[in-house]
C-alpha cells in the first residue's frame, strides 16, 4: 500500500519536475526573436510557429553545422515535445483546456527549434565568412 | 554479470560528476556550492569503492550488496545536505539561515530515526533484498518531499536565479525517478531484470549531466520568470 502510494506520488512529481525542467530550457530561447531569414526559409509569418512544423525545423537543424551547445537542449526538448503529443490525444475528449494548453506547448518547443535553427544559420554564415577572409 | 552499458553508464558519471567539481573550483561561486561539490566528490570516491569491491568481490556477492546498497544510502543522505544549501540560497534574503540549520538538524535526525524504525521493524537485522529497496525507497522518496517543498517555496517566493531553479528541478527529477523506480521493484519484483534495474544508474547519470549543463551553460547572472517554468497551477497561486 505504502509503496503504491509513493510510487504514484513519485510518477506525478516526476512528471511536474520534468516539465518544469524542459520549459526553463525553452524560456531562455523565447527571448530571442527569429530573424528575417529563418522566417522566410520555414515559411513563418510573425513571431508565432505553428507546433506542426517541429518536425520539418528538427530536420533542417540537423543539416546545419554544428555550434555544439545546443544538442543536449534540443534531445530535451524533444522528449518534451514528444510528451505533450500524447497529452494532446489523451486529454482531446475529456479536457479541452489541457489539449489547448499542450499545443502552446508544442508551439513552444517548435519556437524554441527555430531559434537554434537561426543560431545555426547565422553560426554557419560566419564560418563561410571566416574562410572566405582566410582565402 | 555486468555488461558494457553498466560500465559505460559508470564511466560517463564519473566524468560528468568530476567536470562538475573542476567547474565549481574554477567558478567564482565555489563556496557557493561548496556542498555540492562535496557531495560530487563523495559519489566518486564511493563509486570508485563500488567498483573495486565489485570486482573484488562480483556482482553477486553478499559485499557488493553491502558496499552498495550502504553507501548508496549514505550519499542519498548527504544529498539531504545540497537540498539544505538551497533551502538556505532560497531563504537568505529573508534572514532566516538560522532556521534552515535548525530545519537541517531535525531533518537528519528524523531522517535516522525513520531508518532505525525500518531496520527494527524487518524481522532479521541481514541484508535482504526487500529490506535495501524499502530503505532505498523511503529516502529517495524523503528527498522527492523535501524538493518539492523546496520548488514550492522557489515559485512562491518568485526566485529568478535560473542555475538555481535548473539544479532544483534536476534534484526533483532524479528524486523522483528513484523513488518511483524502487517503489514499483518493490511492487513489482519480476520487472527488476529486464526495466527497472536501468533505473538508478540512468538516474544517477543524469544529475551530473543536468548540473554539468546548468554551471556550464547558465551563468550565475541569469535570470527567468519561474511563472514561465511551473505548471499554470502553481504559477497561479504565485500570484495570489
Amino acid at each position: 500500500m505504502i509503496a503504491a502510494l509513493i510510487c504514484v506520488i513519485s510518477v506525478v512529481l516526476f512528471l511536474q519536475f520534468f516539465i518544469s525542467y524542459s520549459r526553463s530550457i525553452i524560456a531562455a530561447y523565447r527571448m530571442s526573436e527569429l530573424s528575417e531569414q529563418v522566417r522566410e526559409v520555414v515559411g513563418i509569418e510573425g513571431q508565432e510557429v505553428n507546433s506542426d512544423q517541429f518536425g520539418r525545423l528538427v530536420q533542417l537543424v540537423r543539416l546545419c553545422p554544428q555550434k555544439g551547445d545546443d544538442r543536449t537542449d534540443l534531445k530535451v526538448v524533444g522528449v518534451y515535445y514528444w510528451m505533450m503529443g500524447i497529452l494532446r490525444s489523451a486529454a482531446r475528449q475529456l479536457a479541452p483546456r489541457v489539449t489547448s494548453w499542450a499545443e502552446r506547448e508544442r508551439a513552444g518547443c517548435a519556437y524554441f527549434v527555430a531559434v537554434a535553427l537561426d543560431r545555426r544559420i547565422a553560426y554557419s554564415r560566419d564560418l563561410l565568412a571566416q574562410q572566405m577572409s582566410d582565402r | 554479470m555486468l555488461g558494457p552499458l553498466d560500465y559505460a553508464l559508470v564511466v560517463f558519471g564519473l566524468v560528468a560528476e568530476t567536470y562538475v567539481v573542476v567547474c565549481l573550483c574554477l567558478s567564482k561561486s565555489s563556496l557557493r556550492y561548496l556542498s555540492l561539490s562535496v557531495y560530487m566528490l563523495a559519489v566518486i570516491g564511493l563509486t570508485i569503492a563500488q567498483d573495486v569491491a565489485l570486482l573484488r568481490f562480483g556482482v553477486s556477492s553478499q559485499v557488493y550488496g553491502y558496499v552498495y546498497y550502504y553507501t548508496d544510502a549514505l550519499l542519498t543522505i548527504s544529498l539531504f545536505f545540497v537540498i539544505m544549501s538551497f533551502y538556505h540560497q532560497v531563504f537568505q534574503q529573508m534572514g532566516v539561515g538560522k532556521y534552515v540549520r535548525w530545519a537541517s538538524v531535525f531533518l537528519l535526525s528524523a531522517t535516522a530515526l525513520f531508518s532505525y524504525l525500518v531496520v527494527r521493524r524487518m524481522p532479521s537485522h541481514h541484508l535482504t533484498n526487500r529490506f535495501v529497496v524499502e530503505m532505498s525507497q523511503n529516502l529517495y522518496f524523503v528527498g522527492v518531499v523535501l524538493t518539492y517543498l523546496l520548488w514550492g517555496a522557489v515559485v512562491k517566493l518568485r526566485e529568478t536565479r535560473t542555475r538555481l531553479i535548473q539544479l532544483v528541478l534536476a534534484l526533483g527529477i532524479f528524486f523522483s525517478a528513484d523513488a518511483a523506480g524502487y517503489a514499483l521493484r518493490n511492487l513489482f519484483p519480476a520487472l527488476e531484470p529486464s526495466f527497472l534495474k536501468w533505473v538508478p544508474p540512468m538516474a544517477g547519470l543524469f544529475l551530473p549531466l543536468a548540473w554539468a549543463y546548468t554551471f556550464t551553460k547558465i551563468s550565475e547572472d541569469a535570470r527567468l520568470e519561474t511563472a514561465r517554468v511551473a505548471l499554470p497551477r502553481m504559477a497561479a497561486h504565485q500570484h495570489s
